[in-house]
């Protein structure tokens, strides 16, 4: 299917480009390249942009006088051939445990799936998961990729706390919970890695086009991990995307 | 420096706010009502990116530990220092251990303390806006001690002082422009949005106001986009959410109104039990 592209005033500063409705690796590359174009735009007044599934959000420093003549700049841009610095993508593995002592709905989706406990750690754990976009908190990242036997309801009422570092699925979507919040996701373990650290240059070590693989380990590893982490000598691994 | 004694309901720093950071899912933020944070800096002279406190509600206590001039501006908590009822939207003298309180709430439900130089806290992402898990402290604490970025030896006095219209607190007419999904909407859901009075409901926040009246809905989520500060949400039950400053960056419910930022600026002085109604 070509792709098709629409451009809607978003109140007085922003303007928010549209795809068709649909979640696609082909799209979300398209989103990609064209906030990478419009980086390397310094001349423009661009306070934010914020990439989605199918869309990507353009926030000017000041208020939009002329909605067609932004529009033309900015599709002269997406169809400008200029040569964007390639971000190198990488596979993040990422330790989870997956112990009933954080995995508290494991045992309710059992019943309701017919699936056993370790089947389902066992589908989840072994995709690759693509990094959609980053939003909802900060450093909560939209993940896609999630097999099918794994689609389960969100909680009819959500909890108040779910715990930071929650691996859970809501509906088609799994993700991990980066700070302690109110969720109604169902959750399966939890992964002792900070998702977002404000004491890094870089806070959220993840960025739209990578992958996750969530790894299985024991509650003795994960508390191994948690101490290296506290003590800053724990490197996660990573692998670069070929 | 000043002592805070009471820190009261939610006090914060903030300033213009966090921007360049939403591909890492981190929110705007900055001043409730930017119009006050401004009058207020620029009253003092100040540059404009100041951090300035955001007080809601009157319950709140400081002691200056040095002199230094400032400007209250937004909500009128009948503020008094040593005592003494001062007027807003002025240059205020500070001495040495003067004590700044607030009293009776005359109108409004945000109000602003710049200082001569503006506040010096942590930069976290180019700003100082406090926000959980991006600045150590979410909100200021009893005992807090907050620094200025400039030292005064005497107060720079001025007695000139800005008349703010009142009928800005009293407004309850938000303009607003059409958000991104407001043409999914019927022609009757588009008059209801209009004709009602809204009602601003107790679960309000700098993240969001959820109104308590509810609008006919039959519109299902959107895939997950972005959301704004002054974006209003159509929530599948029918009520709507008015995005704050700290909202989140994308959402998934329609986004069927944009608040214009003068109209958030005014709704910022809202609080709970309040009227609005949107204006195209």
């Amino acid at each position: 299917m070509p792709i098709k592209i629409t451009y809607k005033l978003y109140g007085e500063k922003a303007i928010l480009i549209e795809w068709q409705k649909e979640i696609s690796t082909k799209i979300s590359e398209d989103i990609l390249m064209f906030a990478s174009k419009i980086e390397t735009k310094k001349d423009i007044n661009i306070v934010d942009v914020i990439a989605a599934y199918n869309s990507l959000t353009i926030i000017f420093k000041d208020n939009i006088l002329d909605f067609e003549k932004e529009i033309h700049q900015l599709k002269t841009i997406y169809n400008s051939t200029v040569k964007t610095f390639k971000k190198e993508n990488f596979i993040w593995e990422i330790p989870v445990c997956y112990d009933l002592q954080f995995g508290i709905d494991l045992q309710e989706m059992e019943k309701k799936s017919g699936l056993s406990i370790s089947e389902i750690v066992k589908l989840h754990s072994e995709k690759l998961y693509r990094v959609y976009f980053i939003g909802f908190l900060p450093g909560f990242l939209y993940l896609g990729g999630l097999n099918k036997q794994l689609f389960f309801d969100r909680k009819a009422n959500p909890r108040l706390k779910v715990a930071k570092g929650a691996i859970a699925i809501g509906g088609n979507q799994t993700g991990v919970y980066p700070t302690e919040t109110a969720g109604g996701w169902n959750i399966i373990g939890n992964s002792p890695v900070d998702f977002f650290d404000i004491s890094k240059e870089n806070p959220c070590f993840a960025k739209p086009g990578d992958f996750i693989n969530f790894k299985a380990i024991s509650l003795l590893e994960y508390q191994h991990i948690k101490n290296s982490i506290y003590k800053k000598t724990y490197t996660l691994s990573k692998y670069p995307v070929k | 420096m000043i002592k805070v004694l009471k820190a009261g309901f939610y006090t914060t720093i903030q300033d213009k706010g966090r921007f360049g950071f939403a591909n890492i899912g981190v929110p705007i933020s900055g001043a409730m009502d930017a119009y006050a944070m401004d009058l207020a800096n620029a009253i003092l002279n100040n540059n404009l990116n100041c951090a300035v406190l955001e007080l809601n509600f009157s319950n709140c206590k400081f002691q200056f530990l040095e002199t230094t001039t400032i400007c209250i501006s937004g909500a009128d908590f009948s503020p008094k220092i040593n005592d003494t009822l001062v007027k807003q939207n002025t240059r205020i003298a500070i001495h040495k251990n003067d004590v700044l309180t607030f009293g009776k709430i005359n109108y409004g439900a945000r109000t602003y303390i710049a200082v001569l130089g503006g506040l010096a806290s942590e930069v976290k992402l180019k700003s100082r806006s406090m926000f959980k898990c991006i600045t150590k402290m979410k909100k200021i604490e009893d005992g807090t001690i907050l620094h200025f970025k400039q030292k005064m030896e005497s107060p720079e006095l001025s007695y000139a002082s800005i008349k703010v219209h009142k009928n800005y607190f009293d407004e309850g007419l938000l303009n607003c422009c059409k958000g991104p999904e407001f043409n999914l909407l019927t022609a009757l859901q588009k008059e209801q949005l209009f004709a009602e009075k809204y009602t601003i409901s107790n679960d309000m926040n700098r993240m969001g106001y959820r109104l308590n009246e509810s609008l006919q809905n039959n519109l299902s989520s959107i895939i997950t986009s972005s959301a704004l500060p002054g974006t209003v949400q159509l929530t599948p039950s029918g009520k709507l959410i008015v995005l704050m400053k700290d909202c989140q960056v994308t959402g998934g419910y329609p986004r069927i109104l944009q608040l214009k930022e003068s109209a958030l600026n005014i709704l910022a002085q809202k609080t709970v039990g309040c009227k609005i109604q949107f204006s195209l």
